[in-house]
């Protein structure tokens, strides 16, 4: 018994430590979003590549998409462009995009210069329909599905890693789920 | 002569005085480290709960600031929609919720009682009620032993030649000392 106690704080620092390190590894953006399962919030903004051009959350329906979040004064949208480009022609999914509090002149020249991914552009000046999807930064990427329902969030760069592990595999449930309904 | 330059500069060192006084308050009035937004409310009952808002919730994006501190633009929005559903006429309790709707329970310095959250805020009861136990579970224990040694319990035989043994050996090393 005796012999036992003496271990107790060594116990205590293993615990702890193993908790600590825990804490390490956590990454403090990663924060559930309040909106999965639920739906896509209403809205009705210009688009950006058409200013007279209303555009509404029933655009966004009608099939498994992406949503990104993006601008043009957002390092990690440059770096993440490519990729956009890259899935929207591999994989044939609709990525809708909101120009989120950005000028409208330089984002139509960002889309000529490096390419559109982006089926639509929805320009939210203001950020208002960012605060309503609970958008804190950009980029940020949500996974809709045919009726609109937000599936997946992602917050940061999506990548390789990001696509085939998280987004892929949700997106072909979701696409399994909507042929048989 | 002499004695006017005197007033002057006793005169200069009360302004220079007064001034480090002033800049003193500025530092150590909250507000003034906040970030500066202007709005203008109704009445100070609106001003006082926009305070008091700001201060409990919390910003999303950098983690450790409150909506009042904090200079990040989403902090900024944020502070303009708190703002625009005070003038709404919104309750504070219909503002939190509008937040919690978008950002989820995180933005809440307090968060609600949940089953998320009931650990975190019964953990001060839990651990005081630990360290209570641990304490009595101690003090019983040196209460015990102390018992055991101050009660009169004779020695036995044993223990008593040795006690004999020591003495008398102490003694002659004594004597041979002296």
């Amino acid at each position: 018994m005796k012999r036992l106690k003496l271990f107790v704080p060594l116990i205590i620092f293993i615990a702890l430590g193993s908790l600590l390190l825990k804490g390490l590894e956590l990454d403090p953006n990663e924060m559930p979003s309040a909106l999965i399962d639920k739906s896509l919030p209403e809205f009705r903004l210009p688009s950006l590549e058409n200013p007279e051009a209303m555009l509404g959350r029933k655009d966004l329906l009608g099939q498994v998409a992406l949503v990104n979040v993006w601008a043009t004064w957002c390092p990690s949208c440059r770096v993440e462009h490519p990729y956009l480009l890259q899935i929207t022609e591999q994989e044939k999914i609709p990525i809708y995009g909101i120009d989120y509090k950005d000028v409208r002149e330089d984002a139509q020249q960002w889309l000529r210069k490096l390419g559109n991914p982006y089926v639509a552009n929805v320009f939210d000046e203001q950020g208002k329909l960012g605060i309503d999807l609970g958008v804190f930064g950009a980029p940020e990427t949500y996974l809709i599905d045919q009726k609109g329902v937000i599936r997946y969030k992602h917050i940061g760069v999506v990548d390789d890693q990001v696509w085939l592990k998280h987004l892929k595999p949700l997106v072909e449930q979701l696409r399994a789920e909507a042929s048989q309904g | 002569m002499k004695k006017k330059q005197n007033g002057t500069t006793w005169m200069s060192s009360g302004r220079l005085l007064s001034m480090v006084a002033g800049i003193c308050l500025v530092l150590i009035n909250p507000h003034a480290w906040a970030a500066i937004d202007t709005y203008d409310f109704a009445d100070d009952e609106t001003r006082e709960r926009f305070h008091v808002l700001t201060t409990e919730l919390r910003c999303p994006k950098c983690q450790n600031q409150n909506l009042a501190d904090s200079n990040a633009p989403i902090a900024m929005d944020l502070r303009k929609e708190v703002y625009r559903l005070l003038s709404e006429g919104r309750s504070d309790r219909e503002i939190k919720s509008y937040l919690v709707d978008r950002y989820g329970e995180y933005v809440l310095y307090q968060p609600a009682w949940s089953p998320q959250t009931w650990l975190l805020w019964a953990a001060p009861a839990i651990l005081l009620i630990c360290a209570f136990v641990v304490v009595i579970f101690i003090a019983r224990r040196r209460a015990r032993a102390a018992r055991e040694i101050s009660s009169d319990t004779p020695l036995s035989q044993q223990e008593q030649q040795r006690i004999n043994q020591l003495l008398y050996t102490e003694s002659q090393e004594k004597d041979k000392e002296n």
